[in-house]
């Protein structure tokens, strides 16, 4: 229950219900992999028949059993915490979220715990999980009085495969899927496969790249509801597992759990393609906050 | 196949891409900046690394009164190290590199020439690594941050390991590769 008041000392008890829900919803993301990546982890299983991609399976499965019994991080790479902030225009508690989710993520570091994965860039000094500008909050106002918070913790080992070419318009898609799958190919066993593909078309260079990590948010197995775009979609999967990469990068029928395009019409003289890998833990929750504190697990 | 650290050259040289071997004894983690200061700043690494195996690693630590627990400890991207992982390996004298994602060609050079595997562990699993360690025997160099000290660990059956680099110049990595670059 969320407080309704604004008196001072209410204001802190919202905070506090906030903080809570928050610490939650980071400790779902580090400790549960999502189901759908998970069927598809086992499907993957069930169809190899190269022995060593069978062993990595299996170590990931039994992984993510050991997590959700301790309900202990999935990788020790916690990763850098980016929250997608939906919030409803007559949310009624929007000052607070800021806070609540810097408070959320120190109180989480230690007692979950995660790993200090803040570091200045020019000092090199490691600040825990609190740094400059980050938690990173993707703010978005939607219609509405109720806060949707979805987490995506980010590890470095899969962030490092990003991409952005920016192709010419008259270069053809034939031409931005060879590119595709070329850097799945040399990404190789980097960004610990079976990855899942985000792709972001067309806006301009941060735009498609936004459009890309947004894309990771959709659930595996889901397409996109454009025809085009899902074809898009199925094809670039198809080309990435014939590539044989494999689980870790030793081999085996799949590198890819999925693909997901997002896209955003281009400038007439620019087709940016921007790519965001996220490794098999696909880790991601959400949360819907009521306006009358009531909360719903997505 | 079970093996024990020291490793000797003789048990690294029998070793051939795609065994799958279980590691006891000790090993101990160095990453991005314990090499950094062994191949740049030329420091002594803190412990005898004769035969040893170094985990690239950077663990979730938990210190409990004294004592410290591993929470998390699963394999870092090696290739960061490729620049480094030779001289490390000519100054160390290390038997077995534990990672993930696989290494190059200077890396897979200085594997043969010194007798010296390179062994994946699988990417991600780091509850599974965690499990099979039994004790933090030290911690060196903390002042640069908890997940890039030196951690020196009693291991007991660790892995799956699969071999990807061996000492005979075989690259699982790079024949994977090889073979995916003509389906593109």
């Amino acid at each position: 229950m969320i407080y309704p008041s604004h008196s001072k000392y209410a204001l802190r008890e919202i905070e506090v219900e906030l903080e809570k829900i928050i610490f939650n919803l980071i400790k779902k993301a580090s400790t549960q992999l999502p189901d759908d990546t998970e069927r598809a982890l086992r499907k993957a299983y069930e169809q190899e028949t190269n022995q060593i991609a069978k062993l990595q399976l299996k170590t990931i499965l039994d992984n993510i059993e050991i997590a959700r019994r301790k309900e202990l991080p999935i990788c020790q790479d916690t990763g850098t915490l980016i929250f997608f902030v939906d919030v409803g225009i007559d949310f009624p508690y929007k000052h607070e979220i800021r806070n609540s989710i810097y408070k959320a993520v120190e109180i989480a570091t230690n007692v979950i715990p995660l790993r200090p994965n803040c570091v200045d860039p020019f000092t090199d000094k490691n600040t825990g999980n609190l740094g400059e500008k980050i938690p990173w909050i993707e703010w978005n106002l939607i219609e509405g009085k109720d806060c949707k918070i979805t987490l995506l913790p980010k590890g470095a080992g899969s962030e490092n495969c990003s991409a952005l070419e920016m192709f010419n318009p008259s270069d053809g898609m034939e031409k931005i899927e060879d590119f595709v799958v070329n850097h799945i190919v040399e990404c190789n066993g980097k960004p610990c496969p079976p990855v899942i593909v985000g792709m972001g078309i067309g806006g301009g260079a941060d735009i498609a790249m936004k459009l890309a990590k947004r894309s990771l948010l959709r659930p595996v197995g889901e397409r996109s509801k454009n025809k085009t775009i899902a074809d898009l979609e199925e094809r670039l999967l198809k080309r990435i597992n014939e590539t044989g990469i494999g689980p870790m990068g030793l081999g085996g029928k799949t590198t890819a759990l999925d693909v997901h395009i997002e896209y955003a019409s281009r400038h007439p003289a620019s087709f940016p393609v921007a790519l965001s890998i996220q490794c098999w833990a696909n880790r991601r929750a959400s949360v819907i906050i009521k306006e009358n504190g009531d909360i719903e697990w997505i | 196949m079970d093996l024990k650290t020291p490793l000797s050259e003789r048990d690294v040289r029998r070793l051939k891409v795609g065994d799958v071997i279980y590691l006891s004894g000790i090993i101990f983690t160095s990453r991005d900046k314990a090499h950094s200061r062994v191949v740049h700043d030329n420091e002594t690494l803190p412990i005898d690394a004769k035969g040893l195996a170094v985990y690239h690693c950077g663990p979730i630590v938990r210190k409990d009164g004294k004592r410290w627990n591993i929470i998390s400890a699963g394999p870092t991207t090696s290739s960061r190290l490729e620049d480094m992982e030779s001289d490390f390996i000519r100054s160390t004298g290390i038997r077995m590199i534990i990672g993930k994602g696989g290494m190059g060609e200077r890396t897979t050079k200085a594997c043969m020439e010194y007798g010296v595997v390179y062994c994946s562990f699988t990417g991600g699993a780091s509850l599974i690594g965690a499990d099979c360690i039994k004790r933090v025997v030290d911690v060196f160099w903390l002042d640069m941050g908890i997940p890039e000290a030196v951690w020196v660990f009693e291991v007991s059956r660790f892995g799956p390991l699969v071999v990807s680099i061996d000492s005979k110049g075989n690259n699982l990595y790079e024949d994977v590769k090889r073979r995916a670059r003509t389906q593109v």
